[in-house]
């Protein structure tokens, strides 16, 4: 017979921390994905000359750990006195890293949409801004998708960093029940199935919206 | 009425257009022929600016639409063009290919923008196929439906680019087939093509492009059966 130490409430304990890790990831994918929706027009607008300065920003983004970044963060707005909760610099430092990936997704959306199909619909009669949204924007979602699945993905994981700063997110949560309970196997194998269950629906999502896309490709 | 005046273009060192003079008027036909790089394509889109000028001036019943003053997308509602790639929008079925531009420069409603895009759809035979996606047709319908969304706008001058040379052979006769209607209902129309039967049938008169001039423009029955200029006798040569 199997036995374990862990309780009704280490398992609501283990839920409190997957609440966290969602909320990081939440907060970051979005703010992350709509500052990369801006970038990366900027990016695709202004040209390679102009937009030069954002591109090298974002690069040190994505170049430089994360780990590495969210503890320089902490540090610097300890030292300006910004008084941020670690939950707010997580995420201003996770929605930073979300934009720099998601960024060259955007680009490269936008530029799989044919220049001359761009230069149909103005033709037609259409503006900039209706080119983008009734044509580029449908048909760059198709082809970023996948990837923009994948960064979300990514981001949900790497937001486990976040307990370098004090938050108790799920493997922070995990750990201080291994600490306790000392059934590491057990309790990593439960807060992994935990991970799984965040990540399958939206993989699942991804899916589905790229079968339900494609008879029209 | 479209009055082109001593245009010129270049792309980079390259100058496609040599000084440009041509007057389309109402209701005429006119069909453009010559080799590839001669200009005759960038024409077209300079015509309805999607491509700049260096000097001249092209007036559209009047309005100069280079002029910092027109409103281009107006302005190009009047004068449809389509392309050699016949540029589909796939996301779209046929039937909304053919209503986003009426609704959305237009502003017309759903229902009469669907009302105008079946009226067009069915003009060019394509009645059958409102609910199919573009990539499930052939190239030749895409074109048509290419051509459809463009007269959706109802333009009153259309601007036809090489719309039959990325076709398959059997698939030309067809697209060509509805430009003759739309030839034959009066509609003014500026064709750059490569077949020359169509042209000599069609045209009230033809232009003949060479490095970025119009070497000769005439009639189709002198312009074929009487060619003046030397570069147009070769190419008539070497094209029949």
């Amino acid at each position: 017979m199997f036995n374990t130490a862990l309780t009704w409430s280490d398992l609501a304990f283990l839920a409190q921390g997957a609440a966290m890790t969602l909320a990081v990831t939440a907060v970051s994918v979005t703010a992350g994905t709509l500052l990369g929706i801006l970038f990366g027009v900027i990016r695709v607008q202004a040209g390679p000359y102009w937009s030069a300065p954002l591109t090298f920003v974002l690069d040190v983004f994505r170049s430089v750990p994360l780990l590495i970044q969210l503890v320089l963060a902490n540090a610097f707005q300890s030292i300006a006195k910004l008084g941020w909760a670690p939950f707010t610099t997580s995420c201003v430092v996770l929605s930073l890293y979300t934009a720099a990936y998601c960024t060259e997704i955007v680009r490269g959306g936008i530029t799989s949409v044919p220049a001359t199909t761009r230069r149909a619909a103005r033709s037609l009669g259409m503006t900039w801004w209706q080119d983008m949204r009734y044509i580029v924007t449908p048909l760059a979602t198709r082809v970023s998708l996948p990837s923009w699945i994948g960064l979300t993905l990514g981001v949900m994981k790497d937001s486990a960093l976040v307990l370098w700063l004090g938050l108790i997110e799920l493997l922070r949560a995990s750990q201080i029940l291994v600490t306790r309970l000392q059934e590491p196997l057990f309790i990593l194998l439960i807060c992994g199935a935990v991970y799984f269950l965040i990540s399958f629906p939206i993989a699942r999502l991804g899916g589905y919206l790229e079968k339900r896309w494609s008879p029209n490709d | 009425m479209i009055e082109i005046e001593n245009v010129r273009k270049s792309f980079g060192t390259l100058e496609v257009l040599k000084g440009i003079d041509l007057t389309v008027q109402k209701g005429e036909v006119v069909t453009v022929i010559g080799g590839s790089g001669s200009g005759k394509s960038t024409l077209l889109t300079c015509i309805n600016g999607l491509e700049p000028i260096d000097s001249g001036r092209i007036k559209v019943d009047g309005t100069e639409v280079h002029a910092k003053s027109t409103d281009l997308n107006k302005l190009r509602s009047k004068v449809g063009i389509v392309f050699q790639q016949w540029n589909a929008f796939p996301h779209l079925t046929v039937v909304e290919n053919v209503m986003l531009a009426p609704r959305k420069v237009l502003g017309l409603s759903k229902q009469a923008a669907e009302e105008i895009a079946v009226k067009q759809l069915t003009h060019v035979g394509l009645g059958e196929k409102l609910g199919v996606y573009p990539n499930r047709m052939s190239g030749g319908q895409q074109q048509r439906m290419a051509i459809a969304r463009a007269l959706a706008m109802s333009p009153e001058y259309m601007l036809f680019d090489e719309v039959t040379s990325a076709l398959d052979p059997q698939l030309v006769g067809e697209v060509l087939d509805t430009l003759r209607m739309l030839a034959s209902e009066g509609m003014t129309m500026i064709c750059v093509t490569h077949e020359m039967k169509f042209a000599r049938e069609v045209s009230d008169r033809v232009a003949f492009f060479h490095k970025g001039v119009m070497a000769e423009i005439a009639p189709p029955e002198a312009l074929f059966g009487a060619p003046k200029d030397p570069e147009l006798q070769k190419f008539l040569a070497a094209t029949h």
